[in-house]
């Protein structure tokens, strides 16, 4: 029996078993019915791997040492639990900057995994394998410090301002181009050991450089980019491990972060090759001066609450804005409000609304508005001529018409919302300063607009009240 | 050795290819769960790191193992435990809701 635990075989099996089960995790991830069967094939493989390879260990490892090896393997994974468990129960708003942070976790683990293995083999390694450790520690070492940089520019204990200067992509490429040099020269010459900790350096040195110039609207793009470097390196850590299964679950999150990254540079009118290099962050100054004032028309939330009251069909705009105010609840009240009087209510999210992927769409399912009242942007945008109030809440760029038809806007090309043509757009937003990317927005000068001046959950509040107390 | 890592090459593009698969079907719904929850397998690199440690190669080999087993097994933990809270909070209104 024991000769049987202990067998490659075995282990190996169970790997397989693993790596069936985390695909199917994913698979079921495809629709919210079965999504959570999908958490239970992700953990029932992750259990069996770690029990198979915590058997392994005790049939493989050093008799001398099993005690203590024990002892530490299980220390270490209370400790991990310890600090996994307030993770996993973050609020809701403050899950972009978990998982960035959870990234930032995943590729130091690669990273040191990298960094030991690479003490212990040299100097004899072969050739590819020392390029794909090399590989694994630059691709983990850069996750690492990019992570942390976005993490802390989501939780805003770091300037949200992206800091740019002249010839920042030649800089950077040039510090990557020396770090994948000293790579090259490690694999020529596997003794040259003093360099690795510089060329350790210089990757972690470039993850911050390439979160330096990210402004928030970018973050869905970089925090999904970031995810696929982590899965990369992880696959990385497999082959110089020769462990199949990791292969397998870094590559799939690879693609995934990789799939994410394509619609999240598509969704913003920004090509691939320009996110892979890092140039995104590149919004042009917006034309300053350029603000005369405009008229625009205001309303108050009695008039607004009329508005919504004499609708019949109301299309909400959710944006960054709306969790920023933590205004999910009081929105889903006037959901609720809405439908009651037999009013059609659905959610239109654009694909970058918030700072990371899916964003709005957790917010509004915490605040459980049901799902299939949240609509992707392709399957709204037919909606919006027969739509009477199109409410904004917090979101700007996203449903500004500019970017159909002024070729001098910096988001010329971008896909929007067409807000535009619904009867009447109601935008609620602090005051009229330019949002994030500093772009004037025209929908707000345009006949069919009210802006309602406020903050977006004091303001829907206020509407919320309007209703009720009219509904009597 | 060059067998193995063809074998992992192989494994590498067939995975990748059905990731590409799989996950293009996924909703922009639960993208957000979806990154969650493959931060929580990515994590299953804390099988490497346990084999690490267990190897008892060197004492640096051995603390860096026991850091990175930490660092994974914080992020199965996390990533299960709000994957499954935002999954539970996505409700259709079909069943009848008051």
């Amino acid at each position: 029996m024991i000769d049987f635990l202990g067998s490659q075989n075995f282990i190996a099996i169970i790997y397989l078993v693993a790596s069936a089960l985390f695909i199917l995790a994913l698979k079921w991830m495809n629709s919210p019915a079965t999504a959570r069967r999908g958490i239970f094939a992700g953990e029932s493989g992750m259990v069996l791997a770690i029990g198979g390879t915590l058997l392994q260990l005790g049939v493989d490892g050093k008799l001398q040492h099993l005690a203590i090896d024990y002892t530490w393997v299980f220390i270490a994974l209370g400790i991990g639990t310890a600090i996994g468990i307030p993770l996993g129960l973050v609020q809701m708003t403050a899950v972009p900057q978990r998982t960035a942070l959870s990234h930032a976790f995943g590729a130091f683990c690669v990273t040191l995994v990298g960094t030991a293995e690479f003490y212990l083999r040299t100097p004899n390694v072969q050739p590819f394998m020392m390029a794909v450790l090399c590989c694994e520690v630059i691709l983990g070492g850069l996750t690492v410090t990019g992570s942390l940089m976005a993490a802390g520019k989501l939780q805003e204990v770091l300037p949200q301002r992206p800091i740019t200067y002249k010839g920042q992509n030649f800089v950077n490429l040039a510090v990557l181009a020396i770090a994948i040099g000293i790579a090259g020269y490690l694999v020529h010459d596997p003794s040259a050991t003093h360099l690795y900790p510089v060329m350790v350096g210089i990757a972690l040195l470039f993850g911050v450089m390439l979160v330096i110039p990210i402004g928030g609207a970018d973050m869905p793009t970089v925090i999904s980019l970031l995810n696929s470097y982590a899965g990369l390196s992880a696959a990385a850590m497999g082959f110089v491990l020769g462990n199949k299964l990791l292969i397998v679950a870094g590559a799939l999150d690879g693609s995934s972060g990789f799939i994410l990254s394509v619609i999240m540079s598509k969704a913003m009118n920004r090509s691939f090759t320009n996110v892979v290099f890092g140039a995104f962050g590149q919004v042009a100054p917006a034309a300053a001066g350029a603000q005369e004032s405009r008229p625009v028309k205001s309303a108050s939330p009695e008039e607004a609450a009329e508005i919504l009251a004499a609708a019949s069909k109301v299309v909400i705009v959710p944006g960054y804005g709306m969790a920023v105010a933590q205004a999910q609840h009081k929105v889903r009240e006037l959901y609720d409000l809405l439908t009651k009087r037999g009013i059609d209510v659905q959610f239109a999210i654009h694909p970058v609304a918030g700072r990371m992927p899916g964003h709005m769409n957790v917010l509004l399912a915490e605040a459980d508005v049901p799902y299939d009242h949240l609509k992707e942007m392709d399957d709204i945008n037919g909606d919006f001529p027969q739509t009477d109030v199109s409410l904004i809440i917090g979101a700007n760029d996203v449903t500004n018409p500019a970017a159909k038809t002024d070729k001098s806007s910096p988001i010329y090309g971008m896909p929007v919302l067409d807000v535009e043509r619904s009867h009447t757009v109601m935008v609620i937003k602090r005051s009229m300063n330019p949002g994030f990317a500093g772009i004037d927005n025209p929908l707000y000068y345009m006949d069919q607009t009210l802006m309602l001046f406020g903050d977006a959950k004091a303001f829907v509040s206020n509407i919320v009240k309007e209703l009720s107390n009219s509904h009597g | 050795m060059g067998s193995s890592l063809i074998d992992g090459l192989f494994v590498f593009m067939l995975a990748g290819f059905i990731g590409f698969e799989v996950i293009k079907r996924i909703s922009p719904l639960l993208h957000t769960p979806l990154m969650s929850i493959t931060n929580a397998l990515d994590a299953i690199a804390v099988v490497g790191a346990i084999v690490l440690v267990g190897r008892h190669e060197s004492r640096l080999s051995f603390i860096l193992g026991i850091l990175a087993v930490i660092a994974a097994t914080s992020n199965i933990v996390g990533g299960f435990l709000i994957t499954d809270r935002m999954l539970r909070m996505f409700k259709s209104s079909r069943p009848a809701k008051s």
